[in-house]
């Protein structure tokens, strides 16, 4: 059974909300990234999405940018991308999705990348530049695989093509709680809320709702799980965090702030 | 052949629209307003005025008789795009653009730049037009381009250099897409190249075709013919589809060509058709250059309009079905065809056209003189003179 779709409907069960947070493979290094996947189960975060870089992000803000050209800087590729989930996979059975750019995909080929990091442990993998409309192909081999296609709705996405997506997604809908890319630090504006409120409506209880982009800390994850959301998404916040953090103090003041954004999501 | 507009954005299985979900609308609204207004009446008309009045259309189309007798071959003749108000075919489209952004009642205006002739273009229609302008271009590109960062700031622009990746054309569009996803409601994104989501890609065809279909009815004057051959150099491709595109249904062989920059058996160039392999970059499918994990390469060329690691996938489309044949000149004949040129006709190219210029010599030496070849002499050179200067020195003391 797919372990994102198992996961999201145990805590649904539950009444519990979930914490799915990121780490980009290679950065700080090989081995930092293995430190920042056991602080974030450490610290209860539900499932991981791990960045695999490019060379063009452009979805991403500054944060997200430096960590991927770090990391291609010190050589992550696919190879040892796999290898890195490999070893993830041997301490933990946490849902892991694979969050990158289509070209990765599309220049080895969509059947062999994505057979290659389903055998490595890889359950969902979530495209920031995949449109629907160009899908087809993509989406074939994910379902061939048994995996989830997690595509992202924004809040100018009207409700018809929310519809059409979630008609084409799988695990759970992917919220860009803001016009903006990843990382920002703004305080949240009304849209974001009413964006929240419109797409779970729209959603109707269908497929689960995660939020993200700009999510820093614990009273906008509370927020944002009280508006409606079943999970928020933690992404530059966490490698921010660890810009300066030496190697040895990776894993434990990762965890305490995934503890930290833990609670924000248990604690009505 | 012709593919006049795409369904879905598609020529052949290039292009379509890879793009974050937050744009999706903003393209969509973009579509609807192009398609409402590309044949509309007054639209037509406020454009042709503005090319004829304001940028000097129609640009010559110049018998090279000098450089002609000197190689003794075909008849070389230069579409003057170099004489258009601020010296590049680019005004072209950002005049057609940004009468379309004030339809839309779009105000803010950004832009990417490579060599800084897109953005003095868009500061110049954004000028002309009432509209505000914000340029992005590579940090790298504003050093070596130093003149064009003033020129735009003289004409209201505000330029932002971007410091990420390779500091070029690329990043300058990486930053320029990440602005627009900010800022989707008020801002129009004024793409310079015939490169991007659809429907930029053949709006901008549509808007330079206006090279092409001048060329036609002024061979069609001189010579009684269309030409035999024509020539334009290919970085995103804007000038090169331009001139391609009406064209397409002649009997007339077309050449692209793109920077060899050092050669390319070595890291150093941008001849993308030529070199590369199928991906999908800035909301496009089409041929990058790219490594074996689909990571974007770096690129060179002594021309910064050429400096580009994707091409239009009109260009793709048309290379896979061998309408066009690309090939590549290396920055060392790019210079020595500009000098050429210089010497020979009074005339100081752009040094992209320059790779345009280089191939004409090349082609005419081995037809007859009664054939024709046009080149597209996309921009002129002035910009280029120290860039020119400094590789002439630098040569000089190599060869010592």
């Amino acid at each position: 059974m797919p372990r994102i779709q198992d996961k999201l409907s145990e805590m649904k069960s539950k009444n519990q909300k979930a914490l799915i947070a990121y780490a980009m493979a290679g950065y700080p290094s090989e081995s930092g990234t293995i430190s920042m996947v056991r602080g974030l189960v450490q610290g209860g975060a539900d499932i991981i999405e791990l960045g695999l870089p490019f060379s063009d992000p452009l979805a991403d803000g500054p944060v997200i940018q430096n960590a991927s050209f770090l990391a291609l800087q010190k050589g992550m590729n696919l190879d040892k991308f796999v290898n890195l989930v490999k070893k993830i996979r041997k301490e933990a059975d946490i849902p892991l999705v694979l969050m990158t750019y289509a070209n990765l995909l599309y220049s080895r080929g969509y059947d062999k990348f994505i057979s290659t990091v389903k055998k490595a442990g890889i359950d969902g993998i979530i495209l920031p530049d995949m449109s629907i409309e160009e899908a087809e192909g993509y989406l074939e081999i994910v379902h061939k695989n048994n995996m989830d296609a997690i595509f992202l709705i924004s809040p100018n996405t009207s409700e018809d093509r929310i519809k059409k997506i979630s008609g084409m997604s799988s695990g759970f809908m992917y919220l860009v709680s803001i016009y903006g890319t990843t990382g920002a630090q703004q305080k949240f504006q009304q849209y974001t809320l009413d964006a929240i409120r419109n797409a779970k409506k729209t959603l109707g209880g269908k497929m689960p709702l995660g939020v993200g982009f700009g999510v820093n800390n614990a009273d906008q994850a509370k927020l944002i799980l009280q508006t409606g959301a079943d999970a928020i998404i933690v992404a530059s916040a966490f490698l921010r965090l660890i810009e300066k953090t030496p190697q040895a103090k990776i894993q434990s003041k990762i965890a305490s702030f995934a503890k930290n954004l833990k609670k924000a999501t248990i604690s009505e | 052949m012709k593919l006049g507009y795409p369904k879905n954005g598609k020529f052949g299985e290039f292009g379509g629209r890879f793009i974050p979900e937050t744009l999706v609308p903003a393209v969509e609204e973009l579509e609807q307003a192009y398609l409402k207004f590309k044949d509309n009446k007054d639209f037509r008309q406020e454009l042709d005025y503005y090319l004829k009045e304001y940028a000097g259309r129609p640009t010559p189309l110049y018998f090279a008789k000098n450089l002609t007798e000197s190689i003794g071959g075909a008849k070389i003749y230069l579409k003057r795009e170099d004489l258009l108000h601020g010296g590049a075919h680019k005004i072209n489209n950002t005049l057609g653009q940004g009468l379309l952004a004030k339809r839309m009642n779009k105000k803010r205006i950004i832009a990417e730049t490579g060599a800084g002739q897109h953005g003095v273009a868009t500061a110049m229609a954004c000028a002309s037009l009432g509209l505000q302008s914000e340029v992005y271009m590579g940090y790298k590109d504003t050093q070596r381009q130093k003149l064009n960062v003033f020129r735009m700031k003289l004409l209201g622009s505000i330029v932002h250099p971007v410091k990420d990746g390779t500091q070029t054309l690329k990043d300058a569009i990486n930053e320029a897409i990440r602005d627009w996803i900010t800022n989707v409601k008020t801002t129009y994104y004024l793409l310079g190249s015939a490169v991007g989501p659809h429907p930029y890609p053949v709006m901008v065809r549509d808007f330079q075709s206006v090279i092409g279909n001048e060329i036609l009815s002024q061979m069609k004057d001189l010579e009684k013919k269309s030409p035999d051959s024509v020539i334009a150099c290919v970085g995103g491709g804007s000038n090169a589809i331009g001139t391609f595109y009406p064209l397409i249904d002649e009997n007339t062989l077309m050449f692209g060509v793109e920077a060899g920059g050092e050669g390319i058996n070595t890291e150093h160039h941008s001849a993308t058709l030529v070199a590369g392999s199928k991906g999908i970059l800035h909301g496009m499918l089409t041929y990058l250059l790219q490594d074996k994990y689909g990571q974007i390469r770096d690129t060179h060329s002594i021309a910064a309009g050429l400096d580009y690691p994707g091409v239009g996938p009109e260009h793709s489309y048309l290379k896979d079905a061998k309408r066009v044949k690309y090939d590549t000149v290396s920055d060392n004949d790019a210079i020595q065809a500009f000098l050429m040129l210089s010497k020979h006709e009074g005339i100081i190219p752009a040094l992209e056209s320059s790779h345009a210029v280089a191939y004409a010599i090349k082609q005419a030496k081995n037809m007859s003189k009664s054939e024709t070849i046009v080149v597209t002499l996309s921009g002129r050179g002035d910009k280029d003179v120290e860039v020119v200067e400094k590789y002439l020195m630098e040569n000089a003391k190599n060869s010592r």
